[in-house]
C-alpha cells in the first residue's frame, strides 16, 4: 500500500462512539476546556460504550489526563454535558487510580484502613466495611500483608491497594491514569493481569490512560485515539481480539495489525 | 561488626573534649578559679542535681518552657490551621508573621515588661510569643502544602470538605507541625534561660548560672551550663520520639 495522503485530508472520526455504537455509558457533549489561553477541548463530544475496556492515547500534552480528570470530575468543565446513562455523575459511583500512587495512599493508615476508609465515605458502617474488604480480598486473591502501612509496600503492592480502594465501593466506572507507569516492568505485566482479571470478572466500564501503546491495545475493548490539541478524535478501533488475552496475544496477527494501524494513526498525529 | 563499634563513636568526642579541658586545667590556659578541673563541675552537677538548688532551678526552668510551648501550641496550631486553609488570608498576613518571625524575640522583653511586669508572666509570654510565630509559620505551610493528589482521591471517594479538611489536609500537615514544635520549644528554652538571667530572676537555669557567675562559684557555673544543654537535649529528643510514634510516616 502507498497511499500517501496529506495528513490535513485525513479525515477524523466523524462520530462521538466507536463505529460499531455499542450503548453509551458515559456521554460526553460540547465539551470545552482551556487552561490560561490554550484551549485543549472545543466542542468535544465523546462516548464510551458500557462495560467495555477503553484505553486512551495520544500525543503528549493532548489532554488525555485532563480527559479522565474532567469526565471524573476532579477538574471543572468550562461548558459541555456529561452524563452517566442518563444520570449524573453525583448519581454515579466512580473509581479512580492515581498515576502516583505515593501520593494517592494515605500514609497515616494502613493499608487495610486505606480501602475501608473509602467504604466509611459512602455512609457504611466499619463492620460491614471491613466485612466487605476482607471479601474483597478473598476474591482477588491478593496475598499481601494488608496490616502494613503504604510506605512499607513495594510500588506495585500500593498499587494494588489503590486499585483495590478504587474497587470496593462496586463502582460503576473505573478510572486509571497511567497507572503501571511508575512501576518496573516485571510489576507492570503481573498488574496488567490483574486489572485484566478483574475487568473480566466485573464487567465493569474501564477508561485508561496509557503512554505505551501495546498496553493500551492488548488490554483494550476499543481504543481512543487523540490528536494534538485542540483534542479530537482520531480514531476510535475496535480491538477484536479473544480475551482473555496472554502472551500469545501478542503475535496475535490481528493485534499485531490493530497495533501498527494504531501506531501509524498517532504517529500522523504528532506529525500533523 | 562496624555498626555495633560505630555506636560508641559519639563518646570519642565526650572523652576527648574532657580530655582536652585537663590538659588546659593542668597547663593553666586560664586561671584555675575560672576553669575548675572537670571533676569539680561534676561533682557540683551531681549534687545541685541531687536535691540541691540546681535541681529546684531546673524544674522552674522546665516548667516556664512546657507552659509557653503549651500556650504557644493552643494558639498557633488553630490558627495556622485557619491560615493554611485560606491562601489569600495567609499572604495578607504573611509579611507580619515573617516580620516578627524575624525580630529577636529578646528585642521584645522591655514591652512585655511593661504589659505584664517582672515575674513569671513575661518571661513565658515573651517564649509564647517566639515559639508561637515559629509553630503557626510551619503549620499554615503544611496546611497549604498538603498533597494535592491525596486530596482528590478523598475528593472523588466522595469526602465533604470538612472530612478532606479534618482527615486528609490536618493530617498531611502534622509532620511539618511537629517540625514546628521542635523548633519552637527550643526557641522558647533560649528566651526562657535569657529572661531568667536579666529580668529581675530569682530562680531558673539561667539564674543559677548568672548568680554562680557572679559570686565566682565557677563549678556552679558549669553545672548550671552542662544542666541547660542536657535540658535543651532532652526536650529535643523527647520531641523527636513523640514525632517518631505520632507521624511515623513523616519523610517516607
Ligand atoms: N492545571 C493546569 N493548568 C494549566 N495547564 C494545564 C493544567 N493541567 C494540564 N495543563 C495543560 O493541558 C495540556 C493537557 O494536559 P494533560 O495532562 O491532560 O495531558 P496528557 O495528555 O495527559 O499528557 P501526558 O502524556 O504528558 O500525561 C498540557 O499542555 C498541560 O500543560
Ligand atoms: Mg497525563
Amino acid at each position: 500500500m502507498t497511499v500517501s495522503l496529506d495528513a490535513a485530508d485525513v479525515p477524523l472520526h466523524w462520530s462521538p462512539g466507536p463505529i460499531d455504537g455499542p450503548e453509551p455509558h458515559i456521554t460526553v457533549r460540547g465539551l470545552y476546556k482551556q487552561f490560561n489561553d490554550t484551549v485543549i477541548y472545543e466542542n468535544f463530544d465523546l462516548d464510551i460504550p458500557r462495560g467495555k475496556f477503553v484505553s486512551v492515547f495520544g500525543p503528549n500534552g493532548c489532554g488525555k489526563s485532563t480527559l479522565i480528570n474532567l469526565i471524573s470530575g476532579l477538574i471543572p468543565l468550562d461548558s459541555g454535558d456529561v452524563r452517566f446513562g442518563g444520570k449524573t455523575l453525583q448519581d454515579t459511583r466512580i473509581g479512580y487510580v492515581f498515576q502516583n500512587y505515593r501520593e494517592a495512599l494515605f500514609p497515616w493508615m494502613s493499608a487495610f484502613e486505606n480501602i475501608v476508609y473509602a467504604l466509611l465515605l459512602r455512609k457504611v458502617s466499619r463492620p460491614e466495611a471491613e466485612e466487605r474488604v476482607h471479601k474483597l480480598v478473598t476474591h482477588l486473591g491478593v496475598r499481601i500483608d494488608l496490616t502494613l502501612f503504604p510506605y512499607m509496600m513495594s510500588g506495585g503492592q500500593q498499587q494494588l491497594v489503590s486499585i483495590m480502594r478504587a474497587l470496593v465501593i462496586e463502582p460503576e466506572v473505573l478510572f486509571l491514569d497511567e497507572p503501571f507507569s511508575a512501576l518496573d516492568y516485571e510489576m507492570t505485566l503481573f498488574m496488567r493481569e490483574q486489572l485484566q482479571r478483574i475487568f473480566e470478572e466485573t464487567g465493569m466500564t474501564m477508561m485508561l490512560v496509557s503512554h505505551d501503546l501495546e498496553e493500551a491495545v492488548y488490554l483494550a475493548d476499543y481504543v481512543l485515539l487523540l490528536t494534538r490539541r485542540p483534542g479530537r478524535i482520531a480514531a476510535y478501533p475496535r480491538i477484536d481480539v479473544p480475551r482473555p488475552r496472554n502472551d500469545a496475544t501478542l503475535a496475535n496477527a490481528e493485534f499485531v495489525r490493530q497495533k501498527a494501524e494504531a501506531l501509524e494513526i498517532f504517529q500522523r498525529e504528532v506529525r500533523r | 561488626m562496624t555498626a555495633k563499634k560505630d555506636k560508641y563513636l559519639p563518646l570519642v568526642g565526650v572523652f576527648g573534649l574532657i580530655a582536652f579541658w585537663y590538659l588546659g586545667y593542668f597547663v593553666r590556659i586560664v586561671d584555675p578559679v575560672l576553669l575548675p578541673p572537670p571533676h569539680a563541675a561534676a561533682k557540683a552537677l551531681w549534687q545541685g542535681m541531687m536535691g540541691g538548688k540546681l535541681y529546684s532551678d531546673f524544674l522552674v526552668t522546665v516548667m516556664r518552657t512546657l507552659a509557653a510551648i503549651s500556650i504557644a501550641a493552643v494558639i498557633a496550631i488553630p490558627l495556622g490551621i485557619v491560615l493554611g486553609a485560606n491562601e489569600r488570608l495567609y499572604r495578607a498576613v504573611e509579611f507580619i508573621i515573617d516580620f516578627f518571625r524575624s525580630t529577636p524575640a529578646s528585642a521584645m522583653f522591655p514591652l512585655f515588661l511593661v504589659i505584664f511586669g517582672v515575674g513569671d508572666r513575661t518571661k513565658i509570654f515573651v517564649a509564647a510569643f517566639g515559639a508561637a510565630l515559629v509553630i503557626l509559620f510551619n503549620v499554615a505551610y503544611g496546611v497549604m502544602n498538603a498533597r494535592k493528589t491525596r486530596i482528590l482521591a478523598a475528593k472523588i471517594m466522595g469526602a465533604s470538605n470538612w472530612r478532606i479538611m479534618k482527615d486528609v489536609v490536618l493530617m498531611e500537615s502534622l509532620p511539618q507541625t511537629f517540625v514546628g514544635l521542635r523548633n519552637g520549644i527550643s526557641l522558647a528554652l533560649v528566651i526562657v534561660v535569657v529572661a531568667e538571667m536579666f529580668i529581675g530572676s530569682v530562680n531558673g537555669i539561667g539564674n543559677r548560672v548568672f548568680t554562680a557567675q557572679q559570686m565566682f562559684e565557677m563549678p556552679d557555673m558549669y553545672a548550671a551550663i552542662f544542666a541547660a544543654g542536657a535540658l535543651g537535649y532532652g526536650l529535643n529528643i523527647v520531641f523527636l520520639m513523640i514525632e517518631k510514634s505520632f507521624v511515623h510516616w513523616s519523610g517516607k
